[in-house]
């Protein structure tokens, strides 16, 4: 065996459930990973990513057994080992972090003292779990002043700073792996770019190998020496960082990309992958991919596809490699559509339909038996928008800023504390619940949540009609029925859906569910609070792809709120930037992904993994988290982590400052009278 | 002439509610999923034989009527007896008329107290004089009575298996008609306990109670099998009236406090603001007050009432019945409270949940949401309070009695022979059958509604649900 080789994977099989009919979450995965590197595993979910990772550690659920293969770490087979080595080898030869830092921690105790466990565990020096230790791993995961950090409970800690304190657990018996599961999915993206940079850190530190399992290529991009393509429960394509963005060979792979909203894909469709990934109870006589590959030949049906090597560094599971009469060609390249549309922004003056005015959403703080109200939580605090017909408005910011108060706020689901919502001519803050009900049609919401946004107890008939029904919109129960069955044609849903329960539907026909009940009342604005986060790129594109025909049939105006800034770089007329409950920047969406000003969009920005190194921006790191909407910074919100804070941003928020008609600011960098720039 | 009791008419109520709401649940998929859970479980489905045989006594002990007397009257009408019975004491009727004079022990055919008795040659002796019905058809009792229960017991066993394993060929022919199998494949999945429904338990369970009724219903047509009492009324007899007091404070106490807790719970959930505190205060408030002080002062009110009032009431037992009601109302009264927690909490949770918030949006009324979003969605809460506090209500009811501000003395209750059970424990020798058998039956009722009530809240709670 290679010595370099640190992890050696061959033909892992992973069964859950019991019964004729286990499913077959990992069927025959083989890979090789070195010492020192990052390799990737990529993949949708319910592809048997993480029951990879979890056979690797034999921490798999009690219902999953593994049933073939080897899994080699050095010179040891796993597999064949007892419990107690087994015990030995987790967290000392290869460790584990998760996706949720939320409850990967026990609540009831400091963290250090979480972290002098695993210390103790593993250290084989007397003292092993001391402070000194624990001070230095908290060091070398960069959490800013250990010597008080050490004594706190996990609650006193942000979520990034939990996600830390596990990597310091995770480097408490000095592994040579660490196998890191979606360690970033559940982070805000300034906080994601934190956690991967330390982990990129500690690695060339350590020289510590690292298997990381992601959904999201932008990750890959920035993180991965190699990786490795799973779809429904096997590897597809192995390839180097380099050979898989710039040339992905398998069909599966290229859909990937191609499902990936950017700005230049505007005036597009997304490709979006047919089809659901097949159930992995039976066995396949053919390709996994064939059902749903636009590139489907006979032989695909018949018979597995072999790997092919197409260099040293990559190779596909395809039978489109295989024959050599036939060079498979695929239209598009990775990282832009066929013909460039113009992106110029569109300054034809529109009719304006929403105006949001100094809009205030503050929850008071009680305390005490008569419930004195002590403090405010100023979760929105002084907000103005405006939106035109048929346009799309992003709102976007880190989590904690307030933008799903402000969409709830705009349909009175909150009352604002002071502000205006004017919507066409109706003042909708003032209006009465009678008042307002009248005007229930014309706005309604879109949640992020496709499995809580339904009641389970409810047919998916009467939910979509729920809405007609309490505002009589439609005289008949025939019409009514009429009506939902144009609805579920529009979503593309099939026709005997009506009859069916919620919890048979996927993520993405339930989120077409939702739209479909929104729908049904006609509105003319809908709020999108976050629709496409929990969801599968390819299923992303679909809802995308549904949402952007809706506005051009029937003229509907979106206000997209969302973290995700390649959704808002497809989707979106405008964006209007949030920090802590107020908006720092507002303009064009070409504008300010062009050119931001602000420095916390700049910032935000250049957090984003990108695909193509050539494109990315220097990264503006910045320190700390988001602080507490009870309590913000004086001056300038964002002036403790901007990296161009100026002494006066300590003593005044700065006022708006105009770019253009359409575009403003809030920086004193901008502020003539402050004497800057 | 049938009487109807206020308690009657609210068991029937129940009833068909409980009736309505199975023919409602088995069309929705959703409702009848966890039920089908239960039915999986063995031991949920034994409780639930032996808590149909406890259902199945109270049920007729609640079809109450005066009976015809023999003579008519002036006027050519017929008349009927001024005292009030049920079905179930004219299935009775043989262990409730014959009356002792005082204690016996179980299966005695001599009297628990000497007597002085006069001898056929005139010498008066004290001895233990023989009983009036209690194996009054033995000659020698001393050397008869073992042969005869033994030989009554296997009798009586054998009718039991008898109609057991007709009941076991009705069902595993209807079983077979329903999967289309053949009637041999069915057995043996019965007997492996392959079947969905635990048939298996079920058949156990109904055998076993099968047979212990025929061996008690035989050997009580000869003996006092569970004794007599201080008046010599059969102890079996009144045990098994006691069933019919038991279920009534269980579920008509539940009944009354639901409206309120569920009402009151999801308003202080739903609207927030000064309706929570309200509500909040309310139920804060009467939870402190201690529970025995309430029931003790309300009931003695109404003993008061009822003394002074007597003439409103048509008989005994309706005035009885009358104080039943009413501790149930108070029972109600003070024990809505911990669900109405429960309820707020939920209901708290729930609001904020994404489906609430667009049926909102969507200007669903109030009541719409209340009723179509919050309440199903709490049922699951309701109903395992239910099952739970049905044992606690039971035991409370003797507790109460126990402390003399339970149920009406001349009513049949576990807590009245508990009662009395006081004195007799303390006589030498002790008569101790009749708390013996208050404990018996009440242990099983308790026992198999707690089962049962486990089963229900593990299929039910989705904390509890484990993965499929």
């Amino acid at each position: 065996m290679n010595d370099n080789v640190l992890l050696s994977v061959s033909g892992l099989s992973t069964h859950v459930g019991i019964g004729a009919q286990p499913i077959r979450a990992v069927d025959g995965v083989s890979f090789d990973l070195k010492r020192g590197e990052t390799f990737a595993l990529l993949g949708e979910s319910g592809c048997g990513k993480s029951m990879t990772a979890l056979s690797l550690m034999r921490l798999l659920p009690a219902s999953g057994r593994i049933v073939a293969g080897a899994v080699r770490l050095g010179s040891r087979n796993l597999l064949k080992l007892s419990e107690v080595e087994m015990r030995r080898v987790r967290g000392g030869g290869m460790t584990m972090i998760f996706q949720e830092p939320m409850t990967s921690l026990n609540p009831v105790l400091p963290v250090g003292t979480q972290i002098a466990e695993a210390l103790r565990l593993h250290a084989e020096s007397a003292g092993g779990g001391s402070r000194q230790r624990v001070l230095e791993l908290l060091r070398a995961v960069r959490i800013p002043d250990p010597d008080r950090r050490i004594d706190e409970y996990p609650h006193q800690l942000s979520g990034g700073m939990k996600q830390r304190v596990m990597v310091a657990i995770a480097l408490a018996g000095n592994p040579e792996l660490l196998i890191a599961d979606e360690p970033t999915t559940a982070l805000d993206v300034t906080i994601q770019a934190q956690v991967l940079d330390l982990m990129r850190h500690l690695q060339k530190e350590r020289g510590m190998a690292i298997f990381l399992i992601t959904h999201d290529l932008g990750v890959v991009a920035e993180m991965a020496h190699r990786i490795a393509v799973m779809y429904a429960g096997e590897i597809v394509e192995q390839a180097d960082r380099s050979s898989f963005f710039s040339r992905p060979m398998h069909p599966y792979s290229r859909k990937l990309f191609d499902s990936l909203p950017t700005l230049s894909r505007r005036e597009q469709r997304l490709k979006v992958i047919k089809g659901d990934v097949p159930a992995l109870q039976h066995r396949f006589t053919g390709c996994r991919f064939a059902s749903r590959c636009d590139h489907v030949m006979p032989m695909c049906w018949r018979q597995p596809p072999t790997w092919h090597a197409a260099d040293a560094e990559q190779k596909v599971l395809c039978h489109l490699y295989g024959t050599q009469t036939h060079t498979p060609q695929f239209s598009g390249s990775v990282n832009g559509g066929g013909d460039r549309p113009s992106l110029e922004p569109d300054r034809s003056v529109v009719e304006p339909l929403l105006e949001v005015d100094a809009l205030r959403v503050h929850f008071p703080i009680r305390k005490g038996v008569f419930k004195r109200t002590v403090g405010q939580v100023r979760a929105v605090d002084g907000v103005d928008l405006d939106l035109g017909r048929g346009r799309t408005l992003a709102l976007v910011g880190e989590s904690g800023c307030g933008k799903t108060t402000v969409g709830k706020g705009i349909l009175q689901l909150v009352r604002p504390t002071s502000g205006s919502v004017r919507y066409e001519d109706t003042e909708l803050t003032r209006l009465a619940y009678s008042g307002l009900r009248r005007r229930r049609s014309d706005l309604q919401i879109i949640f992020q949540d496709p499995f809580s946004s339904m009641n389970p107890r409810m047919l998916v008939g009467d939910i979509i009609s729920e809405g007609m029904k309490a505002l009589g919109l439609t005289a008949t129960p025939a019409q009514r029925r009429q009506k939902m069955e144009r609805l579920l044609r529009q979503v593309s849903l099939p026709g005997d859906s009506a009859g069916r329960y919620p919890h048979e539907f996927s993520g993405g026909q339930r989120q077409r569910i939702s739209i479909a009940r929104a729908l049904a009342v006609e509105p003319r604005l809908i709020i999108c609070d976050e629709p496409t986060s929990a969801l599968d790129i390819s299923v992303q594109a679909q809802i995308l792809n549904l949402l952007r025909e809706l506005q051009q049939q029937a003229g509907i105006s979106y206000i997209f709120i969302t973290h995700n800034m390649s959704v808002v770089s497809y989707i979106a007329d405008e964006i209007a930037v949030m920090y802590l409950g107020r908006i720092v920047e507002k303009g064009e969406v070409v504008d300010i992904l062009r050119a931001p000003q602000h420095p916390y969009t700049q910032a935000l920005l250049s957090a984003i993994p990108a695909l193509d190194p050539a494109t990315k921006r220097a990264v503006i790191r910045l320190q700390g988290d988001i602080p507490s909407p009870s309590n913000p910074p004086s001056g300038c919100h964002f002036h403790p982590r901007c990296p161009q804070a100026m002494a006066i941003c300590r003593q005044s928020y700065p006022r708006r400052v105009r770019l253009d008609d359409r575009r403003y600011v809030s920086c004193h960098l901008f502020d003539a009278d402050a004497g800057q720039q | 002439m049938p009487v109807l009791f206020w308690t009657d008419i609210l068991i029937f109520v129940l009833v068909a509610v409980v009736t309505a709401f199975f023919f409602y649940a088995r069309r929705r998929e959703h409702l009848r999923a966890p039920w089908r859970q239960v039915s999986r479980s063995g031991v949920a489905m034994g409780s639930v034989v032996v808590l149909a045989f406890y259902a199945t006594v109270a049920l007729l002990d609640s079809l109450h009527f005066r009976p015809v007397l023999g003579d008519r009257g002036e006027d050519g009408r017929v008349q009927y007896a001024h005292e009030v019975l049920s079905v179930f004491d004219l299935l009775a009727t043989s262990i409730r008329t014959r009356d002792e004079k005082t204690y016996s022990a179980p299966f005695a055919a001599f009297l628990y107290a000497k007597e002085t008795v006069e001898l056929p040659d005139g010498r008066q002796e004290r001895r233990y004089p023989r009983l009036r019905h209690g194996g009054s058809h033995l000659q020698n009792p001393d050397e008869d009575k073992i042969g005869d229960i033994i030989a009554t017991s296997v009798f009586a066993s054998v009718k039991g298996l008898l109609v057991w394993s007709g009941s076991c060929t009705v069902l595993l022919l209807l079983l077979a008609g329903r999967t289309r199998k053949n009637l041999g494949v069915v057995f043996e999945d019965v007997t492996r306990g392959r079947t969905h429904t635990r048939w298996r338990s079920i058949l156990v369970t109904l055998g076993f109670l099968l047979v212990v009724s025929f061996v008690a219903a035989d050997l009580s047509a000869k003996y006092h099998i569970l004794g007599t009492d201080k008046v010599g009324e059969d102890v079996f007899y009144q045990t098994l009236k006691s069933i019919r007091t038991g279920l009534v404070i269980g579920t008509l106490t539940t009944l009354v406090m639901l409206p309120f807790a569920i009402l009151l719970g999801i308003m202080a959930g739903y609207f927030r603001g000064w309706v929570d505190d309200v509500i909040q205060y309310v139920y804060t408030t009467l939870s402190s007050i201690p529970g025995v002080l309430l029931i003790a002062a309300a009931v003695l009110i109404l003993q008061v009432y009822l003394d002074n009032h007597a003439e409103q009431f048509a008989s005994v037992a309706e005035r009885a019945d009358l104080r039943l009601l009413f501790l149930c109302l108070i029972l109600g009264v003070t024990s809505w409270t911990s669900l109405c927690r429960y309820l707020r909490g939920e209901t708290l949770k729930l609001r904020e949940i994404d489906y609430i918030q667009a049926a909102e949006a969507l200007g669903v009324r109030h009541f719409s949401i209340i009723s179509r979003h919050i309440l199903p969605n709490v049922m699951h809460i309701v109903l395992i309070t239910v099952v739970l506090d049905f044992s606690g209500l039971v035991l409370a009811e003797a507790v109460l009695s126990y402390v003399q501000i339970g149920v009406d003395p001349t009513m049949n209750s576990w807590g009245n022979m508990i009662n009395s059970a006081r004195l007799e424990m303390a006589r030498e020798p002790i008569v101790w059958w009749s708390l013996f058998a208050a404990f018996v039956f009440m242990f099983t009722l308790v026992l198999s509604a707690n089962l049962f009530s486990d089963a229900l809240r593990d299929a039910f709670d989705p904390r509890m649900r484990r993965q499929p």
